[in-house]
């Protein structure tokens, strides 16, 4: 271990296969099952900070009138909202899949930059500390949306600087975790196991590290322009100095567009994973889906204008924007119609990944089909900026990322734990958060379409109706998400000891099984055979 | 539910028959529209509206929604005949040598190309139609504030110039805990001081243009929406049906800050003849205003040293 100093030597001589007790084991974790354990924590409190704002907004909104938050107040609920759920629960809980992950599929003994490692994870409860206690400085914390669009963000108090900052630490750690990922995957992949033969999930983590490692900066410097901007008298944004406030839309969206895909490939990933699995039968078309995703990451940077076609754009460039926009359907096409060749004459279980992988290929689709909908550039400046898009965006991550999340975490919880879970109430959390995301997000494709400008913390009288129900539905999987945490807290705690297959019965295939269930602290000290 | 819909003033004079594709709608995808009937003067789905532009939009928005549901389908169906036949339980054998197939790859390749093909073509020419700026007989300058909009007309209505900000009886039941409930407020939150004022069967072009932060002009009935940018003039264009004379309402469509949700926007859509008249009123008034100062005009205030555009 070349990485060890000396005074670690002693310890890792006489305790090798033992992790460190008490709070250095995690404030100095260099193992990667510790800091995906951690990161995967991390992600789950932020699930629940997050969801609890989205508590708030829906009840704000359950009827017509004011009766809760004054529209600020109502405004840095839906900006944090956003920040929170993207930053703090979708993408530290991929990253922490990737670290539990990646060296267990790939028979690598540990992540390629253990310290790295370290240093990304701990970055993100410092970023996080800022973020949400600039809701206690005066002024309250940014209400200008999570997309920071200027001059409305620039007129923020001194939750601003913070802002700014805790974007600053969450681009560093996202950056870090994606060259950790790239390295570990280049150099760390047991003899034999060439690129092709590499399992999906690793795979949509190798594109989305690219990804990340080709936008994070992109927003980094978008956020510093804002900084200068406000601070020292720059003007990248400000039209009275000469500047362009289209120009951070533009720059905003080639990083936000990206991110988009960051937040579903390692879904599409985990999906590939789960289904073979449950279907007793190899996943159709393993190539082709590789360079499904492939194509995704590329077309991901060829589209961001679609977001802003509103704006005003010459009729060349809304053309292409469409045109691009629309092609994505293709390779995403190709990923449900293989995936379904998968189950295609298998032998189906519906074990609870399984039953989240199953939502998540009808639900995903109803996202998809709404995003050819918003493609439709005339149709869009009906739909943009309304609660059409809410219902968008909300079903490809919400029955998308977040259940494809779900679905790895009750597909590897075992393997991580050496339990086995309780399936009736795993079961029972499927079964309402499937029924209440609907209640949740299919009513506001209505309220969109009937004409409801979305971030509005009151609305005409006639929106009411479902509105009532999109916050039924809301609170009803808000409260569902308890049973995850139960379900969680319960198999880290015990309960039927778990097979090294775990699935028994399914034969799944990947290095993850040939471990014990728990993994071990050390796996692979030695390179597996791969046939 | 309390809300009842027979006192709600639908006078955004929606076809009543959107309801009902509203429930096919619902229906189609979700099976969510047990109550669609009784709830909906506010509608499910796109209007139809009442421009060439809306209309059109409308077209679109109908063919590739009913395109979604038919690939929905077809997709689902497979899918659902998937797991109900390869059930375990039911001692469905896993076929192992089922890996890949290049012909069938392909073929779903191909034919989702074809049928995206297929939707931009319209959506297409649809572009070419909005963006056709050309031959407008009536501009008006729209410049957004927080929170109101200013409309400065030009050409023959020149000299009009007004601000437009949400209406009082809204204003005091949207304070929060104002104890005022919102459906007793007539047109809650849709309702203005002053309302554009526009001729029908005129091609009208708004110049919008923000003087702080960006927000956005939308009247759906429409199809009209783009962004007021500060620093930049964005164009848009409709023409309201003859016949169709009437008050239409929307909203601020970008997030502004603190009363996005309380700017919104009402066109008063008259016929040419009553259009000119309100433009004679609207000019004595201004007239009137500059000869008594101080004495001024309920809808036509001129801000001080502010030139009208030419």
């Amino acid at each position: 271990m070349a990485y060890a100093n000396a005074s670690e030597h002693a310890h890792h001589d006489t305790d090798h296969n033992q992790p460190p007790t008490g709070i250095k084991r995690w404030l100095f974790a260099t193992n990667h099952k510790d800091i995906g354990t951690m990161y995967l924590l991390f992600s789950l409190t932020m699930f629940f900070v997050g969801g609890t704002m989205a508590m708030m907004i829906r009840a704000e909104l359950f009827q017509p009138g004011l009766q809760l938050f004054d529209p600020v107040f109502f405004n840095q609920l839906t900006t944090n909202h956003g920040l929170i759920m993207i930053f703090g629960a979708i993408m530290p809980a991929f990253v922490g899949l990737a670290n539990w992950m990646i060296p267990l599929q790939i028979g690598a003994p540990d992540m390629a930059l253990p310290r790295m490692n370290n240093l990304s994870f701990w970055i993100l409860p410092f970023a996080f500390t800022l973020l949400l206690g600039s809701l206690f400085v005066p002024g309250g914390a940014s209400a200008g949306g999570w997309t920071m669009y200027p001059p409305l963000s620039l007129q923020a108090g001194d939750s601003f600087p913070m802002l700014i900052f805790a974007i600053h630490l969450m681009g560093a750690s996202s950056i870090m975790g994606a060259i950790n990922v790239i390295v570990t995957i280049m150099n760390m992949r047991a003899p034999g196991m060439n690129l092709l033969k590499m399992p999906l999930f690793t795979w949509s983590w190798l594109i989305t590290a690219y990804l990340l490692i080709a936008v994070m900066p992109v927003l980094a410097g978008a956020v510093t322009m804002l900084l200068t901007d406000h601070f020292f008298g720059t003007s990248f944004f400000n039209p009275a100095g000469g500047g362009d406030p289209v120009m951070f839309e533009h720059v905003f969206w080639f990083f936000g567009h990206p991110e988009v895909y960051i937040m579903i490939l390692p879904a599409f990933g985990i999906i590939s994973e789960i289904l073979p699995t449950f279907s007793r039968k190899p996943l159709f078309g393993a190539t082709s889906m590789i360079y499904a995703i492939a194509s995704i990451g590329f077309l991901s940077f060829i589209v961001w204008a679609h977001h802003m076609f509103a704006d005003g754009m010459p009729v060349a460039a809304q053309l292409f924007y469409m045109m691009t926009t629309m092609l994505i359907a293709v390779p995403t096409g190709v990923k449900i119609f293989n995936w379904t060749a998968t189950m295609w004459r298998g032998s189906l279980t519906f074990e609870p990944p399984m039953l989240f992988a199953i939502a998540f290929m009808f639900l995903f689709s109803i996202g998809g089909f709404s995003g050819v909908m918003l493609a439709i550039v005339p149709a869009d400046f009906q739909y943009n900026q309304t609660y059409f898009v809410v219902a968008h965006f909300h079903y490809v991550l919400v029955p998308g990322s977040l259940f494809a999340i779900m679905g790895a975490v009750y597909y590897w919880l075992p393997k991580w734990t050496g339990h086995m879970y309780n399936m009736t109430l795993a079961k029972t959390h499927f079964w309402l958060s499937a029924i209440f995301v609907n209640v949740l997000f299919f009513p506001q494709h209505f309220l969109g379409l009937a004409g409801m400008p979305r971030r509005i913390p009151d609305y005409a009288v006639q929106f009411t109706d479902w509105n009532m129900v999109s916050s039924i539905g809301g609170f009803s999987f808000g409260l569902s998400q308890i049973l995850f945490a139960i379900v969680i807290i319960q198999c880290i705690r015990g309960g039927k000891k778990a097979t090294a297959e775990v699935w028994e019965g399914t034969h799944p295939t990947g290095l993850e099984w040939t471990i014990p269930s728990p993994a071990p602290f050390h796996s692979f000290s030695t390179a597996p055979d791969i046939k | 539910m309390s809300v009842t819909r027979g006192d709600i003033d639908d006078s955004t004079s929606r076809p009543r028959g959107s309801w009902a594709r509203g429930l096919c709608l619902a229906l189609a995808t979700a099976g969510l529209a047990g109550k669609a009937g009784a709830n909906t003067s506010g509608g499910m789905n796109l209007p139809v509206g009442v421009t060439s532009l809306s209309q059109n939009i409308y077209a679109l928005h109908m063919q590739v929604f009913w395109t979604c549901v038919v690939i929905a389908v077809l997709v689902f169906g497979v899918m659902i005949y998937a797991l109900v036949k390869f059930r375990h339980s039911q001692g469905a054998i896993p076929d192992t040598t089922m890996l890949h197939s290049t012909k069938v790859e392909i073929i779903w390749t191909i034919i989702p190309v074809l049928i995206l093909v297929g939707l931009a073509i319209p959506a297409a020419r649809g572009i070419l139609f909005m963006e056709d700026m050309r031959n407008s007989q009536l501009s008006v300058r729209v410049t957004a504030y927080q929170w109101k909009w200013q409309y400065q007309y030009m050409g023959a209505a020149k000299g009009i110039n007004f601000f437009s900000t949400l209406a009082r009886s809204s204003n005091f039941a949207r304070q929060l805990h104002s104890g005022i409930d919102p459906k007793t407020v007539p047109n809650y939150l849709l309702d203005v001081d002053n309302p554009l004022v526009i001729p029908s069967g005129t091609k009208v072009r708004l110049l919008l243009t923000s003087q702080d932060v960006i927000h956005a002009w939308w009247v759906p009935d429409f199809g009209a929406k783009r962004s007021a940018i500060p620093g930049f003039v964005n164009e848009l264009w409709f023409t309201v049906d003859p016949g169709k004379e009437g008050v239409y309402r929307g909203q601020c469509a970008a997030l502004c800050g603190r009363d996005h949700g309380f700017m919104p926007i009402v066109v008063d859509v008259r016929t040419p003849d009553d259009f000119k008249k309100w433009v004679e009123e609207q000019k004595a008034a201004v007239k009137q205003a500059s000869t008594h100062a101080g004495d001024e005009p309920r809808s036509a205030q001129l801000l001080p040293g502010q030139s009208l555009p030419h």
